[in-house]
């Protein structure tokens, strides 16, 4: 006994719809590759590259709860955005983003990579300047290594003070890719 | 130390017992009935997911959750049944032809009784008292024609 893509569906829009998910996700296909995406009632909480939907899903459930399901609606508007970028038809997301699991620092570097603006780059020690600890360039690099939203917030446009674009989670040609895509390096 | 088996993420626990969930569901209501109450039990199981406490015996968890929307699912069947209109619910006496088709095989008595009910909306008080013998026999005689025409319908 095979259930129908139909019945599937079905059930999958019924339990977002009665708001009865921690977490809802769905792999989504973009120029940099295949996206997995994750929703929580509070926004985006996850943008992974190369996913692993099943270590994801235990690794989503371990933070936000164990009801996490594969559901495309509620991703739905994120994706829209995304594509939206890819077409260079938006320069900024307007999307609520879920940061619960993010400490201290690593939450007010993530409010500074916020602001920094479509097609400009700017530097870890920056960042740490501006999010109150000059010093800590290199945690600034573990936050950006570890950010749950990538894209959206734009880690790919922090570089070494030397310009250089250093590393990226997602690997360097992506970094180059949207940093291109951006007019932020000549391609 | 044993260690309690986790609960899954529900992506999982749904993949692996829908298939099963639904080939029990088909066989206790059937093909299409099966498909609503699939829906229904994987919904109860993600509104109970939060209070499971191990992830043991997930599949008979499942399995019962599916046999009770089951069977919540035949009685309201139940209630509702019947290709036959549903004498007891309709308001407005039924066409005067149509009921006379309907009840055309009908003992006399109960076709008669059938038809003062639901064709003149007679109270049983007025059929007792025109079929020459009393409200509760007026009342016993519509009903078994009603269940009479059920069952033929549903042969």
């Amino acid at each position: 006994m095979t259930i129908s893509p139909e019945l599937d569906a079905r059930f999958r829009d019924a339990a977002a719809a009665e708001s009865l998910l921690d977490v809802a996700y769905e792999l989504h296909d973009t120029p940099v590759g295949r996206l997995l995406i994750a929703v929580t009632d509070h926004g985006v909480c996850e943008i992974h590259y190369d996913a692993d939907p099943e270590a994801e899903a235990e690794r989503l459930a371990r933070f936000f709860g164990r009801r996490v399901l594969r559901s495309a609606r509620p991703t739905d508007e994120a994706r829209r955005q995304l594509d939206e970028y890819f077409a260079r038809e938006r320069r900024e997301f307007d999307l609520p983003v879920d940061l619960r699991p993010a400490r201290e620092f690593g939450r007010a570097v993530l409010d500074e990579l916020a602001r920094v603006p479509y097609g400009e780059v700017t530097t870890y020690g920056a960042l740490a300047a501006k999010a109150g600890r000059p010093r800590a360039a290199r945690a600034v690099g573990t936050v950006m290594n570890r950010n749950p939203v990538p894209i959206v917030l734009p880690c790919h446009r922090v570089v070494g003070s030397t310009g250089s674009l250093v590393g990226y989670a997602g690997g360097l040609d992506r970094k180059r890719a949207l940093l291109e895509l951006e007019g932020a390096l000549s391609a | 130390m044993m260690e309690a088996v986790g609960i899954p993420p529900f992506e999982r626990f749904y993949e692996e017992h829908r298939n099963a969930v639904l080939g029990q569901l088909r066989r206790l209501l059937g093909r299409d009935a099966a498909d609503d109450a699939f829906q229904e039990t994987f919904l109860r199981a993600l509104r109970a997911y939060p209070s499971l406490k191990h992830g043991e015996h997930l599949r008979t968890w499942a399995l019962t959750i599916a046999r009770n929307v089951a069977i919540d699912a035949r009685r309201r069947e139940k209630l509702t049944s019947a290709d036959v209109p549903d004498l007891e619910s309709v308001d407005e006496p039924l066409p005067y032809e149509e009921l006379r088709r309907l009840t055309a095989d009908l003992p006399e008595k109960e076709r008669a009784a059938v038809f003062l009910r639901y064709g003149y909306d007679l109270s049983y008080e007025d059929i007792g008292a025109a079929l020459g013998s009393n409200p509760e026999a007026a009342r016993q005689a519509a009903s078994s024609g009603v269940r009479r025409l059920r069952r033929k319908e549903l042969r």
